[in-house]
């Protein structure tokens, strides 16, 4: 079994992606992301081709993250190969099979991958994660002597950071979202109050950021930010696709709506029909009463 | 979302088309470029004849002129998409002059092949940074802000470079009536390029499961909180 190549970072995709990488059979060996400082996804590109030749690897896979994706495609570019991206299932085989996200996960699409050496990218929060043995390091010294000049042209110059002391949307473990229905700008002050009582993150839709009733750091959807909660609270949502896309990552889904034909109430777990204005500082007066 | 019958496409019979959010940013950030700096900017989509449509929004909004790679609606892989680009590019700038940059969308919004821009960076040999929430020209270089853990990245490349952008870069403009009646002036430079057999082969198209679930109700109104904060204790997120 010829080995496989992994690209890997910190997130949680890059243990789906030893996942999926495993089904290849052969050893697994892996090249991390922050393997040039400052990040020079060229590079990175560049280290990864040598790499797979170097293996003969069988194919390479990278987490279906921002980073991921960019690398992957410099490296098929580069090497003139196909990518198939945010992949949830693969099986090799000539051609490989796989099974990839469109519509931000909202379909799915059976494809096949006509390449000597399939390049796959996993999609974040898809695939249950495996315990097995950590893949091995790849030595990149060697390789790194080996990398044009050029391909360090495009590299992290400076980083600005966010302003603190807020939970990030991405990582919170609690989500409470506006939509529409929330009617204005200082309508989300009853949001926020919630969110602030479960140590959340307020979110919104689409809709909302187009008013410009909150800025699109706050928006969730295919377009904005993909969250992964262990509740998603949606108030005032009425479920467009773009916008299940980025919380279908949710564990749990509570939609708050006067409609209840709404579209996400085909996808929410739990529901509480009427004036999101008056059940929203309902639900925070009863959570203040037991803390 | 419905499928057609062969679960090859979606059922488009009930649905209208638009710009992808990604590229209508793209699309505001070369009109303002050149409101700010003079010049010239194009727009150039592969796709089917209905396809100029968007071409002709994008064109109210403000870009010059369209090129349109005509397609007769079969699916195009990102390999494919990008060759064809790559010689619309150099056929353009061959008789009209070089673009200091190129914007796509970071990804499209239906096939998320995530490719496109990269590889025709690559082909051109241009510099390209992705993802980018801002974007600031400066002299012959560009300033490209991208959303990264707690924060930004930010890379500075020479012109000419291709970006890729996403939503949230800027708030596209609506198009004003006279935008649409110059737009209709407007010209649209159409050819069809030949479909080269896709390496990343489309099999059928599936519904994920988990769609169609039903929600528990827990309470019409106020008096349902404290239902809602059981369910949350019960989970422990309270």
């Amino acid at each position: 079994m010829a080995p496989v190549l992994v690209l890997m970072d910190q997130s949680k995709a890059s243990m789906e992606t030893l996942t999926l990488a495993r089904r290849f059979g052969g050893s697994v060996h892996s090249v991390r992301m922050d393997a040039i400082q400052p990040f020079a996804p060229d590079a990175v590109a560049a280290i990864l081709a040598l790499a797979a030749n170097d293996l003969n690897a069988s194919a390479v896979f990278a987490p279906g993250t921002d980073r991921g994706n960019d690398v992957m495609a410099r490296l098929a570019a580069r090497t003139g190969l196909p990518l198939a991206a945010n992949c949830v299932d693969v099986a090799p085989g000539t051609p490989v099979s796989v099974s990839r996200q469109r519509w931000g996960g909202s379909l799915l699409e059976s494809a096949l991958l006509h390449s000597p050496r399939p390049l796959i990218t996993v999609a974040p929060n898809s695939v249950p994660v495996e315990a097995e043995p950590a893949p091995i390091d790849v030595d990149v010294k060697l390789l790194l002597t080996q990398i044009e000049e050029g391909d360090f042209a495009v590299c992290v110059n400076d980083h600005m950071a966010a302003a603190g002391g807020k939970v990030s949307l991405a990582e919170a473990k609690v989500v409470v979202s506006g939509g529409r229905g929330v009617g204005s700008k200082e309508g989300f002050a009853i949001i926020e109050e919630l969110a602030g009582l479960l140590g959340g993150a307020v979110g919104c839709s689409r809709v909302v950021t187009s008013a410009g009733w909150r800025p699109h750091s706050d928006q969730v959807g295919q377009t904005g930010t993909k969250i992964a909660p262990d509740l998603y609270i949606a108030c005032g949502i009425s479920g467009a696709t773009q916008h299940m896309a980025g919380c279908k990552g949710a564990k749990r889904i509570l939609a708050i709506n006067a409609d209840a034909e709404a579209p996400i109430m085909q996808n929410a777990d739990y529901a509480v029909i009427g004036d999101l204005k008056e059940i929203v500082p309902a639900i925070s007066a009863e959570i203040r009463k037991i803390k | 979302m419905v499928l057609a019958a062969d679960s090859m496409s979606l059922e488009t019979r009930h649905l209208g088309f638009t710009i992808s959010p990604h590229e209508e940013c793209g699309v505001e950030e070369a009109v303002r470029l050149i409101e700010a700096n003079g010049g010239e900017s194009v727009v150039l989509t592969l796709g089917p004849p209905e396809a100029a449509e968007q071409l002709r929004d994008a064109m109210a909004l403000g870009i010059d002129r369209a090129i349109h790679l005509q397609t007769d609606g079969a699916e195009w892989d990102g390999e494919a998409t990008a060759a064809a680009i790559v010689e619309a590019v150099r056929a353009d700038e061959a008789a009209s002059g070089p673009f200091d940059l190129v914007f796509f969308g970071n990804e499209s919004a239906d096939s998320g092949g995530f490719q496109v821009g990269l590889r025709v960076a690559h082909a051109l040999r241009r510099p390209c940074v992705t993802g980018l929430k801002g974007v600031t020209v400066d002299g012959g270089s560009v300033r490209c802000e991208q959303d990264a853990d707690g924060g930004r990245d930010v890379y500075v490349v020479p012109m000419p470079a291709a970006l890729t952008v996403k939503e949230g870069l800027n708030l596209p403009r609506y198009p004003s009536v006279p935008g649409r009646m110059r737009a209709s002036r407007k010209s649209v430079a159409a050819s069809t390029p030949a479909r080269p057999p896709a390496r990343l082969e489309l099999v059928r198209l599936v519904v994920p499961p988990g769609q169609g679930r039903r929600a528990e109700v827990l309470g019409s109104g106020p008096s349902a909180a404290p239902a809602v904060v059981e369910m949350m204790r019960k989970i422990g997120v309270v």
